[in-house]
């Protein structure tokens, strides 16, 4: 049987000051080649400041066949909206 | 975990006039400082300090509110207030966690608050003693919560300048949904309007007193303007937060309880009487009216809550145990 190398999820800091977003995957069979791997295949054209890299099997995902359940509930709650109360244009900016 | 999984929080490091200067080099250059970045103990305290207060504010802060859900006078009203408490306690996660970074623990900073040796903005320690209230609040402390953290989304810590920006967004509709409220008494019966005029003569002064001692008092503001986790003086915020405020009330017909008060052309703002002081340093001490209160019924949330916390880790090793037994 072939061994499988782990897969990683890698998050890249774009630029300073902003969170680490989710820019893809790759195989590697530890963090540290992970890290160096992400560098290489991710950063080339000083995409950003800083990596993670996280085992992709520790990631834990909402269901999508669910998407519906899980995030119409909260279509209807116009009032947690700023445009849902009436403020006299008078009174500007609030 | 994530922190302990990233920070060297733990490691010592020699403080010297090169490091300190480097560091502050740093924050001139407007970088942002991130969890695992080498950062003086001084700076870590003030941040833990700060965005630790801040947390248990937007939690205690629930409680004044979550104390007229029940009662408000129409389902369009309970509904604002109720999404505006879970947004509260929502803020609390963000802020905990963003303190969480620093390397400190929920736990510990659970106990700082439920034991009283943590404090928390001295506005909550006062009553909602009318629906009106819930509309001062909402205005008024809302308004001036939102000076002081519009500011804090260009913090230098970025963890919590982050959690400042979600924040905002999502606290934009507080003050609206309070203002419209005091409007609508306002413009309402003569009693509704001298129910609103009463809620803010209640909570004037210590909306004011939000902002913290005068500049000349204030121990930390040089450093943590230095280090631009501030980035006004408690003055500078408060004549913000008073220059828009005045015209709110004038255009509902509601008196801003301060005789002294008035447009002054050379500041081109306005001038205000002076803050009852010894008020506000016997409120931070925890002598406000509501003080014990709020401490007990937030013990009493955290005690009652012990068994569920309880019930979920054993859950989890239920399903860890069956897991492992089927494999």
């Amino acid at each position: 049987m072939t061994k499988t190398t782990p897969l990683w999820e890698v998050f890249i800091r774009p630029r300073n000051g902003l969170s680490h977003k989710h820019v893809g995957s790759l195989h590697a069979s530890d963090k540290t080649m992970a890290i160096n791997a992400a560098r290489d295949v991710y950063t080339r054209r000083n995409e950003g400041t800083s990596i993670w890299v996280v085992p992709s099997i520790s990631i834990t995902a909402s269901d999508p066949d669910k998407a519906d359940e899980n995030f119409e509930p909260s279509e209807d709650k116009i009032y947690r909206h700023p445009t849902f109360y009436d403020i006299p244009e008078d009174i500007g900016h609030m | 975990m994530y922190s302990q999984g990233l920070i060297n929080s733990d490691t010592q490091i020699e403080e010297s006039q090169e490091f300190l200067d480097a560091f502050q080099a740093r924050i001139d250059a407007e970088e942002k400082i991130e969890p695992n970045d080498v950062m003086p103990q001084a700076y870590k305290k003030m941040l833990v300090r700060q965005i630790a207060q801040h947390a248990h504010s937007e939690i205690v802060g629930m409680l004044p509110e979550g104390n007229w859900v029940t009662r408000a006078p129409s389902l369009r009203r309970k509904a604002a207030l109720l999404a505006k408490v879970q947004d509260e306690g929502g803020h609390g996660l963000y802020l905990y966690s963003a303190a969480e970074t620093l390397g400190v623990s929920r736990e510990e900073l659970t106990e700082q608050l439920v034991t009283g040796k943590a404090k928390f903005s001295s506005i909550f320690n006062y009553p909602t003693l009318s629906w009106a209230d819930i509309g001062a609040i909402g205005w008024l402390v809302d308004g001036a919560a939102i000076m002081n953290q519009i500011p804090l989304c260009r913090c230098s810590y970025g963890p919590y300048a982050r959690a400042m920006i979600r924040v905002c967004k999502e606290e934009s509709f507080h003050q609206r949904q309070g203002y419209e409220l005091m409007m609508s008494l306002a413009q309402g019966t003569e009693k509704q309007k001298q129910m609103a005029q009463d809620a803010l003569n209640r909570w004037w002064w210590p909306s004011v007193m939000m902002f913290g001692p005068h500049d000349a008092e204030s121990t930390h503001s040089d450093q943590s303007m230095r280090w631009k986790i501030k980035r006004f003086t408690n003055d500078d915020l408060r004549q913000k937060f008073i220059n828009a405020t005045v015209p709110q009330a004038t255009f509902i017909d509601l008196k801003i309880p301060d005789k002294d008060l008035r447009w002054n052309d050379d500041k081109e703002g306005y001038d205000h009487g002076p803050i009852d002081w010894a008020e506000f340093w016997n409120v931070v001490k925890g002598n406000g009216p509501m003080a014990r209160d709020r401490i007990t019924a937030r013990k009493k949330a955290w005690d009652e809550g012990e068994w569920v916390r309880d019930a979920a880790h054993a859950y989890a090793e239920k399903r860890r145990a069956e897991k492992i037994a089927a494999e």
